[in-house]
């Protein structure tokens, strides 16, 4: 399993493999929303929670057909499935990667750009928990729709129908506990509900995503 | 340690490809699968190695031994040859020995990017592969597309003088005579008739 990680965290990293590729998105889209809705500083303190975890959404979609597809393309797939690492495992090293080159950067550049929407004072906390507790439910579930549309050619628009609706909780709960922390409410339901997400997440989907493999494969 | 298949039939998109092949490998010895295009090699080798259901039929060896290569080499161009070899080392758990580079000519070749290679140098390194993960039973599909004839005598030499000798077992669907001393079967006389069964929804249930 570390093998695989260090080798996906490798690949991403090299030249061509997508890393900083989601950060980029996530900067970009949060330097034209204040230039989309005026520099009111009320307006964009308002609306900051919720733009800044549909960018972080958005960012985390961005990349979400690299990660069974170009090991389907050379075949690296059909070796896994038939070496000694369940492909359940393989599921969870993906979604692990995809997290770290993605994920991971994006919470930690969100309070940097919530500086950008005039964010209230008091959410950055919130913000920072918010996004490292959901993004890695992203990045499962995102593997789940990976794993069912590995194969597809043009998959990445049927990958993002199907895994949209899949991200709303997250979102709701993730944008949810940001508002609160902002407004000085308590956050301790959508932090939960949000770190349920993500468990319940990383529990299931990687035997369905190993399901779909086994089933793409053949 | 014996590959044994009785009476096994594929399909391959739903359409029933071979029907009722039967074959036993014996320790040490190798099993090369002819055929015309499109008879269902690839298919067979791909049940084989479990990577889909038969329709019918039994496949027998032992558990976790067997390794499937196919006509991708699942090599990654970013990487280096020794990173690539190390990584499918570490999956099986094992150690990359120092002899598989000799083996398969890329001693000069151990730091350059693999998406650097030329096509059969990049063929040797996916067929290094199987000299690293060390299983015994292998299902080897066109293992030879692209490659040279001296590189063809050293892949030969190294089924027959490395894996064969330590009683493993080899499966290989190939067009090209490899030098080994191994039977070979025709899939032709196998080929399913159309009117065989094929479970298109198996997939669903």
């Amino acid at each position: 399993m570390k093998a695989l990680l260090i080798r996906d965290l490798r690949l991403g990293l090299r030249a061509g493999g997508g890393f900083g590729l989601g950060l980029a998105f996530f900067l970009i889209v949060v330097v034209l929303v204040p230039f989309g809705v005026g520099p009111e500083a009320a307006v964009l303190t308002r609306i900051a929670p919720g733009i800044l975890w549909v960018a972080a959404l958005l960012a985390a979609l961005l990349s979400l057909d690299r990660i069974f597809a170009l090991d389907f393309e050379d075949g690296s797939l059909a070796l896994l499935a038939t070496s000694p690492l369940p492909l359940e495992a393989a599921a969870v090293v993906k979604a692990l990667a995809h997290w770290i080159t993605t994920g991971l950067p994006l919470t930690l550049a969100a309070p940097g750009l919530g500086f950008l929407l005039n964010l209230a004072p008091d959410a950055y906390f919130y913000l920072l928990a918010s996004l490292a507790l959901g993004t890695p439910a992203l990045s499962i579930i995102g593997t789940f729709g990976a794993a069912l549309t590995v194969g597809l050619r043009r998959g990445g628009l049927l990958l993002s129908l199907l895994v949209l609706p899949l991200y709303i909780p997250t979102l709701i709960f993730g944008a949810e506990a940001v508002r609160r922390g902002a407004d000085g409410l308590a956050t301790a339901t959508p932090m939960v509900m949000l770190a349920g997400i993500t468990a319940g997440a990383f529990a299931l989907l990687p035997f369905a995503s190993a399901a779909a493999l086994r089933v793409n494969l053949r | 340690m014996t590959l044994r298949v009785q009476s096994l039939s594929v399909e391959r998109g739903g359409q029933p490809v071979i029907a009722g092949l039967s074959f036993e490998v014996a320790p040490g010895a190798a099993l090369i699968l002819r055929g015309p295009n499109g008879i269902g090699k690839t298919t067979v080798l791909r049940t084989l190695a479990g990577l889909q259901p038969p329709v019918s039929g039994t496949i027998d060896y032992p558990e976790d031994t067997a390794a499937y290569a196919s006509h991708a080499d699942g090599v990654k161009p970013t990487l280096t040859v020794t990173e690539n070899l190390t990584f499918w080392a570490q999956v099986y758990g094992r150690a990359v020995p120092g002899s598989v580079y000799a083996a398969f000519d890329l001693d000069a070749l151990r730091g350059r990017e693999a998406g650097t290679l030329s096509a059969g140098q990049k063929r040797r390194l996916g067929l290094a592969r199987l000299g690293v993960i060390g299983r015994a039973v292998l299902f080897l599909d066109e293992p030879t597309v692209s490659l040279d004839r001296f590189s063809v005598q050293m892949f030969a030499t190294f089924l027959r003088d490395t894996h064969l000798a330590a009683g493993g077992i080899a499966v290989i669907a190939t067009h090209i005579d490899l030098g080994l001393d191994a039977p070979e079967l025709d899939l032709t006389p196998f080929r399913a008739l159309a009117t065989d069964r094929g479970g298109s929804d198996e997939a669903f249930l």
